[in-house]
């Protein structure tokens, strides 16, 4: 287990948007989290590495351990932490840099000694973008189609080596032939890194992950109040979607709900 | 399939109402509609050319008074340009701009000093370090420095930055006379702090989120996204807050005229009295140089090179943009 997580809750000021979260995710595997609209799959995944720090009134409760140490706790060094639990959002958001500058400048900031030219082809290899962009490394990361731009982060936060790769919906800006690269890409870095996806698509969900969280809003309290999140069922993929153990989850994944 | 019998039927079934209860409720677009519309880009481009005319005519008016001060005064260009000496007063009277050049420069550069990396490390720190609560106090506050009067900080210059300046220096041996390029800086420096900090304190927040949080997300700290991320991205409007800045110490005039004096002369010395361009206009004016005489008619050279100096400052500030912007989404 990399990330494990006890009794997990987070608050954005008031409001409690997770709540008593107890998740073991899975060294070297496609974890995905899926569930209806506002249940707090983005939030769980900026737990992991600390991005909910960054807004004010978020608190959380429970603890998170990674490889054992605890991350959850106020003196937790969420700088160092989110160079080894990178993360991909929803938005392709590349550095208004040059190509080779977006994956050189995290290895930069991070104290890289190696050889940088080696670092960003190496990066871009895995990301299977070297091909396209290596005529044009020092044009703007923002010349490239939506699809490419979507590759260049994940190259960007291949080139930090992290150990955890956090995306966060990371298709849902995308055309279906960049879907499919990014997803054929995700099984192609399984084996080096571990990687949790927060998706909207069940059908991706199933395509590319080993094991399925599903998260749904917690019905003893009215949604006009606040929409909280909880663990509905965490199973293998397959499982999940075959024979799901929980009469919400198999409300959501036939479509009845959200 | 599109024969004219058959678009012309086509268009009729369109004119049939196809809720005839409710047409008579849309009275449609007034039937002057093609008449305003013409009216309203009339009035738009007038004001449009307005202010380019406005623009063309200082311009013009500038450039054939300058044209009569070099037939007067018998100066050359050369003469004007390189001149170190500015006596209009003295037989045969002398008109060398340096000194004011000089001293515009000077005051410039000093009150730059002191609001360039005040006011982007004040707006760095609005815009990324501060609680939402306190910018909103600290940003209209810094604002308010920007609504003084040029004339108050002029005799705040006078009445309380001199007397400083005098009870540090004076023990040490060091005379500081009452008019000195020193208390100009300052507060003309303090002047334009809010230009630079409020402009690019919008131009920092405008960055996109998601640039930061990419940031943040690779392990950066929020000084790393701050100088290496939303700096750069911004770059382009701190530059014009920058700009906007300097031209506006290169054209005050009245703080200069009570802080600084009027004694054109080129020194590196921050205690001597200096005279501006701006400061030797108002001299000039308020003197009693009569109309047509070379005194009088150097004005407008003067006034010609200020403008010379602040376009060139902009056509600076539009390279320096196209050579480092980073342009995002």
């Amino acid at each position: 287990m990399v990330l494990t997580t006890r009794g997990l809750s987070v608050w954005y000021g008031a409001a409690l948007a997770l709540k008593d979260i107890t998740i073991d995710i899975p060294r070297h595997k496609i974890t995905a989290v899926i569930g209806p609209s506002g249940c707090g799959k983005s939030t769980l995944l900026r737990c992991f590495n600390r991005m909910n720090d960054l807004i004010t009134g978020a608190r959380m409760e429970g603890e998170i351990r990674f490889n054992g140490e605890l991350i959850s706790t106020p003196g937790t060094d969420a700088v160092s932490l989110r160079r080894r639990i990178g993360m991909v959002f929803q938005k392709p958001n590349p550095f208004p840099k040059s190509i080779y500058n977006n994956i050189a400048w995290g290895a930069r900031i991070n104290g890289y000694r190696g050889d940088m030219d080696d670092l960003v082809e190496r990066s871009l290899r895995r990301a299977a973008l070297w091909d396209e962009v290596k005529n044009k490394l020092h044009r703007s990361g923002l010349e490239l189609s939506g699809g490419q731009q979507q590759r260049l982060c994940i190259a960007r936060t291949l080139a930090v080596e992290p150990e955890v790769i956090l995306m966060d919906e990371p298709c849902s800006a995308l055309d279906p032939i960049s879907t499919a690269r990014v997803e054929d890409l995700m099984d192609d870095l399984k084996a080096d890194f571990t990687i949790i996806i927060v998706t909207h698509n069940m059908q991706q969900a199933r395509r590319v992950s080993d094991m399925t969280a599903c998260l749904m809003l917690d019905e003893t309290v009215a949604a006009e109040i606040q929409r909280t999140g909880i663990l509905a069922e965490f199973s293998p993929t397959d499982l999940l979607f075959t024979n799901p153990k929980d009469k919400r989850t198999e409300a959501y994944i036939t479509g009845r709900i959200g | 399939m599109t024969t004219p019998e058959r678009s012309a039927a086509d268009s009729a079934a369109v004119m049939k109402p196809d809720h005839p209860a409710t047409e008579d409720l849309w009275s449609g677009h007034s039937r002057f509609l093609a008449f305003w519309e013409l009216a309203i880009a009339v009035i738009l481009a007038f004001c449009a050319v307005v202010t380019v005319l406005t623009t063309l005519g200082i311009v013009l008016v500038l450039s054939i008074q300058t044209v009569e001060f070099f037939m007067e005064s018998k100066a050359g260009i050369l003469e004007f340009l390189l001149s170190t000496e500015l006596k209009p007063d003295a037989t045969p009277p002398t008109f060398g701009i340096l000194p004011l050049a000089w001293g515009t420069f000077a005051i410039a550069f000093g009150s730059s000093c002191i609001a360039l990396p005040i006011g982007l490390l004040s707006a760095i720190y609005l815009s990324e370090y501060a609680p939402r609560r306190l910018r909103g106090v600290l940003k209209p506050a810094l604002e308010l420095l920007a609504g003084i009067p040029s004339i108050v900080y002029g005799y705040l210059a006078l009445l309380l930055v001199t007397p400083v300046l005098k009870a540090i220096f004076e023990p040490l041996g060091i005379r500081v006379p009452q008019f000195n390029a020193l208390s100009a800086c300052i507060v003309v420096g303090v002047m334009i702090i809010p230009l630079v900090s409020s402009l690019s304190e919008d131009v920092l927040s405008a960055v996109p989120r998601g640039l930061r949080e990419a940031a943040y997300g690779l392990g950066a700290t929020k000084f790393e996204v701050s100088t290496r991320v939303v700096l750069p991205a911004g770059l382009s409007g701190v530059v014009a807050s920058f700009i906007l800045a300097i031209s506006r110490a290169v054209g005050e005039t009245m703080a200069v005229v009570l802080a600084a004096g009027m004694l054109p002369q080129i020194t590196l010395n921050p205690l001597e009295s200096l005279e501006t361009m701006t400061t030797y206009i108002v001299q000039v004016i308020s003197g009693e140089a009569s109309y047509g005489t070379a005194k009088y008619l150097s004005l407008f050279a003067v006034g010609l090179s200020l403008f010379v100096i602040t376009l060139g400052l902009n056509i600076i500030s539009g390279l320096v943009l196209a050579r480092y912007r980073e342009v995002y989404q």
